[in-house]
């Protein structure tokens, strides 16, 4: 029997997801129209194996409990939200839950960070996992660029047993392509190596008299496991190369909206409401005109109103929003209840990874340049704005529920 | 008042063409400015009709540059108006008053006054007033004037109550008068003694003169004025023009579903379903605009397609151009003969060369070689 745990951090973290967390907690921010973390359920309930998926997040269990009882329904899997009393880190809450993994005694667990998105190999990393009795822990790695490489983790192995024997989480310097996805498997067992961390933790914190860490049971699964386990024969990495990106920032959003389309296009329904070029998710409750023209890369949600001679194209509509007569949505957000008026236009900056670069990622550009400027990135339209007739609405970020008068260009709307 | 109107008839013209049209690029890299479609007449058009309705039958037109292409579209289109149309070439270009000592003979053919005007000039052309007000204070010349909001840009006109002129005074810092040379003038022919076979200025050279010897008089212009010789005042310009048909002869303006406000649109041209085509919008014979297209404020010259769902704001769209699906142009984007702006892309302030396919938006105000 295997489990899973996805880490979901809480609502202090993800806040260059904004605005569009403002208004959805970043794991439940649909990404080709079913929300982020749904993609990892989705992953885990595949595996027959997998009896039990354990969300761990210092979100309030209210916010979670509508997620957890569709997922529920949806996947026949046992699944619970741990919510942690406070933000305990990577490696904190899980430890912290540690009985509740343990439970049931599975052979071992996936550990899936929340912010990441893949075509997530779980049934090969569990096999690469199980031909290596001694491993503790399994990461899938990817490459990337050398000047990338350095905001990861990164990982230098052992080329014939694949063992890790360095790791280090964001160097200053460089060194290696081979990054950690976030993605892992790991023994039971790991718990011993996470006690003793503990334990370490514990005596600084009392040493201290309390004064040297905000609390005493935080803990990183980076700093605290995974660079302990480095060089003893326990740590391991499964280089993959399918696709596979963190959300960090909104912009992000869009490309990760492309890949998941594409591997999810047997989820897409073939009757199609107007012209579509695909990959495109459109809700069945959207109410599209047939002279729209929607695609490539699309997500529409449920109750969205899209009117006659719309072109929307690299965007994500969220629930309930309207689009008027006309108007382009390319390179955007448009959040719930949103509208756009006729003759609009609400574009973006596609913010990709350089397509010229082999294993080149996100770059999860700072809202701001060095000289203080927004940097371009998509247009994001927060819950419940409207955007007027004829207007033009460029590299901007509206936040919730602003009725605006006028163009925009370069600017964050407050 | 019979009498008076049969010796308006015997009244020459002299149109002051000259040069390149260069505030008017794009579109003058493809037909010479005065050949440009102004609300769907050439711009020379619209002043030759003015005068054949004064009773001129004889037009001079001083040109020093592609006159090959005026003389082949203009001759058979103003033979029509019973006029006739004789060119006066210049070698090098001779400024405001040279080409009227070129074109000495012809203008000097009988004492008869004539009238002279710059080509850029749209406006309620006065030139039956003009004549009569010249006729009246007897002197040498009367130039028009006209009221314009910021007359530090331009040289302003000082005068007596009467008409008479006391002085010029060029872009004047602090306010003297808001009256500003309009451009156009009636000259009796003694005043070609005052100019020379060179280059030369009449505002510098010659009216100067003519205020100082007593024998130059002012007529207020009545009505709108415009020197349409680049895009914005060009489209500034429409808005009035239209606004002024509206007031004249409504007719003439289009009148139907999805029209807001003064429209002009050729027989020949076909609109599309769902469109909101105005204010102030101007449409060229066989021009197609597609369903769900938006114009305002814009010209659309001969030929061109609007593609559907496009949005148009403050543009000039230059012959056989085609503007794509979804198009977002404005802020004075000129696009010169056959431009193609490809399906989605946003314009702001583009002036395009001719024959130019664009297929990457233009965020910022910008020539596309």
């Amino acid at each position: 029997m295997l489990k899973a745990v996805i880490l979901i951090g809480g609502p202090q973290k993800g806040t260059r997801f904004r605005p569009l967390s403002l208004d959805t907690p970043k794991p439940l921010f649909p990404i080709a129209g079913i929300p982020l973390i749904q993609h990892h359920v989705e992953a885990c309930a595949k595996l027959e194996a997998c009896k039990e998926i354990l969300i761990i997040g210092a979100y309030t269990t209210n916010t979670m409990a509508q997620f957890v009882s569709d997922m529920q329904k949806e996947y026949h899997v046992i699944i619970r939200y741990l919510q942690e009393f406070t933000p305990l880190g990577t490696g904190g809450g899980l430890y912290h839950f540690r009985d509740q993994v343990r439970a049931g005694n599975p052979s071992a667990f996936f550990l899936l960070n929340g912010d990441v998105c893949a075509d997530f190999p779980l049934k090969e990393l569990w096999h690469f996992h199980e031909e290596r009795t001694n491993a503790l822990v399994t990461i899938m790695g990817t490459e990337a660029t050398r000047q990338q490489s350095v905001h990861y983790g990164c990982m230098v192995r052992e080329p014939a047993t694949k063992s890790v024997t360095h790791y280090v989480e964001k160097p200053n310097s460089y060194v290696s392509t081979l990054i950690n996805c976030g993605v892992y498997v790991c023994s039971l067992q790991v718990f011993q190596t996470m006690a003793e961390s503990f334990q370490r933790k514990q005596d600084v914190f009392y040493s201290g008299n309390g004064q040297t860490s905000p609390d005493s049971g935080y803990m990183s699964f980076e700093q605290d496991v995974l660079m302990q386990l480095a060089g003893t024969n326990k740590l391991y990495a499964m280089q993959v190369t399918t696709w596979w990106s963190q959300v960090k920032t909104a912009g992000s959003a869009i490309y990760a909206n492309r890949h998941y389309l594409e591997l999810h296009r047997d989820r897409v329904s073939k009757e199609t409401p107007c012209t579509i070029l695909p990959d495109v998710f459109v809700h069945p409750t959207a109410n599209v005109d047939s002279t729209a023209v929607i695609g490539p890369n699309v997500s529409i949600g449920a109750g969205v109103t899209i009117k006659a001679g719309v072109r929307i194209k690299e965007s994500i509509v969220l629930n309930n929003a309207t689009v008027n007569e006309h108007a382009l949505v390319m390179y955007s957000v448009v959040g719930q209840e949103a509208s756009v008026g006729e003759w609009s236009r609400v574009e973006g900056t596609p913010s990709d990874p350089d397509p010229n670069k082999p294993f080149a990622k996100m770059d999860n550009t700072p809202l701001f340049n060095t000289d203080g400027r927004l940097n371009p990135s998509i247009t994001i339209l927060g819950a419940g704005v409207v955007v007027p007739a004829e207007t033009i609405l460029l590299n901007s970020i509206v936040l919730p529920h602003k009725h605006l008068t006028r163009s925009f260009k370069h600017e964050i709307i407050l | 008042m019979c009498g008076s109107d049969k010796k308006l008839g015997e009244i020459r013209a002299l149109i002051l063409v000259g040069g390149y049209g260069t505030r008017l690029r794009p579109l003058t890299l493809s037909r010479p400015k005065p050949l440009v479609e102004f609300a769907n007449k050439p711009i020379l058009l619209h002043q030759i009709e003015a005068l054949v309705e004064a009773g001129v039958t004889q037009v001079i037109l001083a040109v020093s540059y592609r006159a090959d292409d005026m003389e082949r579209e203009l001759t058979e289109e103003v033979s029509k108006l019973g006029v006739s149309l004789t060119f006066s070439h210049e070698n090098e270009p001779l400024g405001t008053a040279g080409p009227l000592a070129l074109a000495r003979e012809l203008l000097s053919a009988s004492p008869e006054p004539f009238f002279v005007l710059n080509s850029d000039v749209i406006c309620d052309f006065p030139f039956k007033e003009l004549a009569k007000f010249h006729r009246n204070h007897g002197k040498e010349g009367t130039i028009v004037v006209t009221k314009v909001e910021e007359p530090s840009k331009y040289g302003v006109v000082l005068y007596k109550e009467d008409g008479q002129i006391d002085s010029f005074i060029e872009k004047p810092q602090e306010f003297i008068s808001n009256k500003i040379n309009a451009g156009m003038y009636i000259l009796n022919p003694s005043v070609l003694s005052r100019i020379e076979l060179r280059p030369m200025s009449i505002e510098k050279e010659v009216f100067p003169f003519m205020a100082t010897d007593g024998q130059l008089f002012a007529m207020e212009l009545q009505g709108f004025w415009m020197d349409v010789g680049q895009p914005k005042d060009f489209l500034t310009g429409m808005c009035l023009y239209l606004t002024s048909l509206r007031q004249k002869n409504s007719k003439q303006l289009y009148d139907g579903t999805g029209v807001v406000g003064n429209v002009l649109i050729d027989p020949t041209a076909t609109i599309g379903k769902g469109c909101r085509i105005g204010p102030n919008v101007t449409i060229g014979p066989d021009v197609v605009i597609e369903d769900g297209a938006c114009i305002k404020r814009s010209t659309i010259l001969r030929g061109a397609c609007v593609r559907q769902h496009a949005w148009l704001d403050g543009c000039i769209v230059g012959w056989r151009s085609v503007v794509g699906r979804w198009v977002r142009m404005e802020n004075c984007t000129v696009l010169g003969e056959d431009v193609i702006v490809k399906d989605e892309l946003y314009v702001n302030g583009g002036q395009v060369l001719p024959h130019k396919s664009i297929a990457m938006s233009v965020p910022e105000p910008q020539i596309i070689m």
